[in-house]
């Protein structure tokens, strides 16, 4: 928290060393705790030659060498780039338009997008894209993940801001109203930008999970980061390589995801330098995973 | 159709078991994921770093991943749960990460002025966190922790892969049966999710009206 | 549990079978692609389109030893892939312009409807449920079901001994359909790939698994040490591999039905058999094709 702490009083210089005390002997109890899971680990083998698989493949019968196995981590990293690319801004775009469709003077229309957006957001996306391979005629693996993850997406990005929208001051609807916009320019210039801004943490979150539930395209036989990890650990047969390789996967969502989001929490810190923004209270995340 | 009607018992059981895992390991990710939002603003710096680095860990990384670790690696160091146990452990690991965040922000959300009342009032630390924040947080976090929840209902369809008969398992057991009949299966499937998530919607919209106009 | 040792015995044994395998060529003796004229096929039929383009896309598993796996360039090899190159050179195409794209078993036959592969050739059994919405050209290979346990394991050794065990197999496979409903007093383990079968197996957590015996065979020659057939592979099932294609395609169902006839006949069959699955299973008689 960025505000310093509010729960609790700043201590003075006896209270201090207490905290200290307290903080040390925990830091002790954890470092303690994190060595005897790793000895444990050690004690059975988890550290052994297996690791060895990143850097010299052993003989196995598909042929793999080590750059074979580096080569498909980075084409499913490709993929899943792919997949992530074509469909974030797909899925703000379909938010955009379920949120303005809101604002329809006709309320048939205002429920349909209602309904969309909770049945959109209630299935799993792994059946979503199951379906695209069904509806779509001819769809490629590509467009039934990228389906699956622009309806569900789309759905949770619009009720973020949806819900941005709620939360801004009346006052903002009201003059726009008061200076004669009607109830699509309101929400196109007034409500919408700000919403966007305000929301920001939130959408960046989802767009996290967007890049997660690409692995999820394996039901539809897309060759995601995932997919490939597991491909060589099916290849090389010796279930052991499963730790290293998997480890080896998880880093790089890890690190993907954490570029994603510190890209986020840059762009926020520009847009709240250039503008200070409506958001008085900070809004709770709204994120779906 | 038939075949759905045929295969009812095994749709109910798969049914329960989705409802069962999101139930327990949501109830157990709230206990969780609360000691951990309270961890990350407590005034000892190893808890904030524990509490910190768990929730960045595991909302950056895949789920299933988290399931491969705790069906496949902590057999290997001594430790080995039933495929359910797992799937709960997994789930729940997995769900405190987003219900920590839900809470936290919750806590961000409560007028400065109540948490320096009860300082002045002598509250301790665990006190003011405890009995004045965390009351008035959990009301604004009520429609984000449901949000949560719904994810967490879909999030149980990973579990199929790590042989938990499931919704979306039996939904591939039916499809590889039936493959005539594709299309009804997954509607029926997807039936299931809808009937359990919808609700779920519809009272994070209401809780959501009546804490705007509690206000 | 010494996985180090048991690393390095099983590496051991996959690098005899891998020198096997260099010694037979690899694979990399592709079958003939024959000179095509696409007017020598009826108008308007498959072939002449396939013939035409001269590319087709065939769906196959990327994850069965033997059959369909992922290669070090990512392509998949095998013996399924070997039959698709055989179909494809003899409409004029040479592997290079095939397209390969992975078939689990929630896509193979949306893919066939949608048109998205013209064929698949993925361990895929014919069955009566399948035919009502796909049709099948061959058999071309007849495998049966087995059991794969531990090396020291000698208590089971056939389908009549899994009483009480923990048998693992792939969710949404006929296998693991097969144990469910026939050995309700077994524990089905499912999982999405074999190969975590097989961990669960060398963690000790089940007591076998099961599939097709040529997929189990792959795994048991790259870890000899540790896993066996049992029952000495004995199978319990007949699962007929077919090909898949569009329900109603009569024309292309019996030319690649005469495509499989010619190869058993000039050895191009038995040729895509030695140089994959035949690097550790014996050579079979190819069946005979089912022209239904």
């Amino acid at each position: 928290m960025s505000t310093g702490p509010i729960l609790y009083d700043v201590a003075g210089p006896e209270e201090k060393r207490r905290e200290r005390l307290i903080s040390w002997v925990l830091g002790v109890v954890v470092l303690l705790g994190a060595g005897a899971l790793i000895w444990r680990l050690a004690a059975n083998g988890v550290f052994d030659d297996r690791w060895r698989i990143l850097i010299e493949a052993p003989p196995n019968f598909a042929g793999y060498e080590v750059q074979h196995i580096w080569m498909a981590i980075f084409r499913g990293l490709g993929s899943t780039l792919l997949a992530a690319v074509i469909s974030l801004p797909l899925a703000l775009l379909l938010a955009v338009a379920l949120v303005s469709l809101r604002t329809s003077p006709f309320a048939v229309v205002r429920g349909a997008v209602a309904v969309a957006v909770e049945v959109f957001r209630a299935l799993p996306v792994v059946l979503v894209m199951l379906f695209g391979v069904l509806v779509l005629p001819g769809a490629s693996p590509l467009m039934a993940v990228v389906f699956g993850l622009v309806l569900y997406n789309g759905a949770v990005f619009a009720e973020i801001l949806r819900a941005g929208i709620a939360a801004l001051p009346k006052g903002q609807t009201e003059a726009a109203q008061s200076l004669g916009m009607g109830s699509f320019l309101t929400y196109r210039d007034i409500q919408l930008p700000q919403a966007v801004r305000m929301m920001l943490p939130s959408l960046i979150a989802q767009g996290v999970v967007l890049v997660k539930d690409s692995s999820l395209g394996y039901i539809v036989g897309y060759a995601e980061l995932l997919r490939q990890v597991s491909r060589v650990t099916d290849a090389l047969t010796n279930a052991a390589y499963l730790l290293p390789l998997l480890a080896v996967g998880a880093a790089v969502y890890i690190a993907l995801n954490i570029a994603l989001s510190r890209l986020a929490v840059w762009v926020q810190r520009r847009s709240a330098r250039t503008r200070r923004t409506v958001a008085a209270t900070p809004l709770a995340p709204i994120v779906e995973d | 159709m038939d075949h759905l009607f045929e295969q009812r018992s095994a749709i109910w059981d798969a049914f329960l078991t989705t409802l069962s895992l999101a139930g327990i390991s949501g109830l157990l990710a709230l206990v969780l994921g609360t000691v951990l939002a309270g961890m990350r603003v407590s005034p000892f710096l190893p808890l904030r770093i524990i509490a910190t680095g768990y929730t960045e860990f595991l909302r950056n990384t895949p789920l299933t991943i988290v399931f491969f670790f705790y069906v496949f690696v902590t057999p290997s160091m001594g430790f080995s749960f039933s495929y359910k146990v797992a799937a709960v452990i997994a789930l729940t690991c997995y769900t405190a990460a987003f219900v920590a965040e839900a809470v936290r922000s919750g806590i961000n959300s409560v007028a400065p002025g109540q948490a320096e009342a009860a300082r002045s009032l002598g509250m301790s630390f665990g006190q003011n966190l405890g009995l004045v924040v965390l009351p008035q947080a959990f009301r604004t976090a009520i429609p984000p922790l449901i949000s949560v929840f719904i994810a967490l209902v879909k999030n149980t369809s990973v579990a199929g892969a790590f042989s938990v008969l499931e919704l979306f398992a039996l939904s591939k057991r039916l499809t590889n049966a039936y493959s005539a009949d594709v299309i009804t299966i997954l509607i029926g499937i997807a039936l299931c999710y809808l009937v359990i998530c919808i609700p779920l919607g519809r009272v994070a919209a209401a809780l959501e009206r009546k804490a705007v106009f509690g206000r | 549990m010494d996985l180090t040792r048991r690393i390095l015995l099983g590496g051991g044994a996959a690098a005899a079978a891998s020198l096997a395998l260099a010694a037979c060529g690899g694979g990399s003796e592709d079958p003939p692609v024959e000179e095509v004229d696409p007017s020598a096929f009826p108008e308007g039929s498959t072939m002449a389109r396939l013939a035409e383009a001269g590319a087709i896309t065939i769906g196959t598993k990327f994850d069965q030893p033997l059959f369909g796996q992922a290669g070090p360039d990512g392509d998949p090899v095998g013996f399924d892939v070997e039959i698709g190159k055989i179909i494809a050179g003899k409409l004029g195409i040479a592997p290079e312009n095939i397209e390969w794209l992975e078939t689990v078993s929630a896509n193979r036959e949306p893919f066939i409807e949608g048109g998205q592969v013209d064929l698949v050739v993925a361990t895929y059994t014919i069955n009566d449920t399948r035919k009502e919405v796909v049709d099948f050209a061959g058999p071309y290979y007849i495998a049966g079901q087995a059991l794969m346990v531990a090396a020291d394991n000698d208590t089971i050794t056939g389908e009549d001994s899994i009483a009480g065990t923990k048998v693992c197999s792939v969710e949404g496979s006929t296998p693991a359909e097969y144990i469910a409903t026939n050995h309700p007093d077994a524990e089905l383990v499912t999982f999405d790939t074999y190969s975590k079968c097989v961990v669960e197996l060398n963690n000790g957590q089940i007591d076998a698994v099961t599939t097709d015996n040529v997929i189990l065979a792959g795994f048991v020659a790259a870890d000899k040490e540790n896993l066996k057939m049992a029952g000495d592979g004995a199978t319990f099932t007949e699962e007929p591999y077919g090909i898949g294609l569009k329900k109603g395609d009569d024309d292309f169902r019996s030319f690649i039905n005469d495509v499989l006839e010619e190869s058993y006949a000039d050895g191009t069959w038995a040729a895509a058999w030695e140089s994959t699955a035949g690097t550790v299973l014996p050579t079979p008689e190819p069946p005979a094709v089912d022209r239904y």
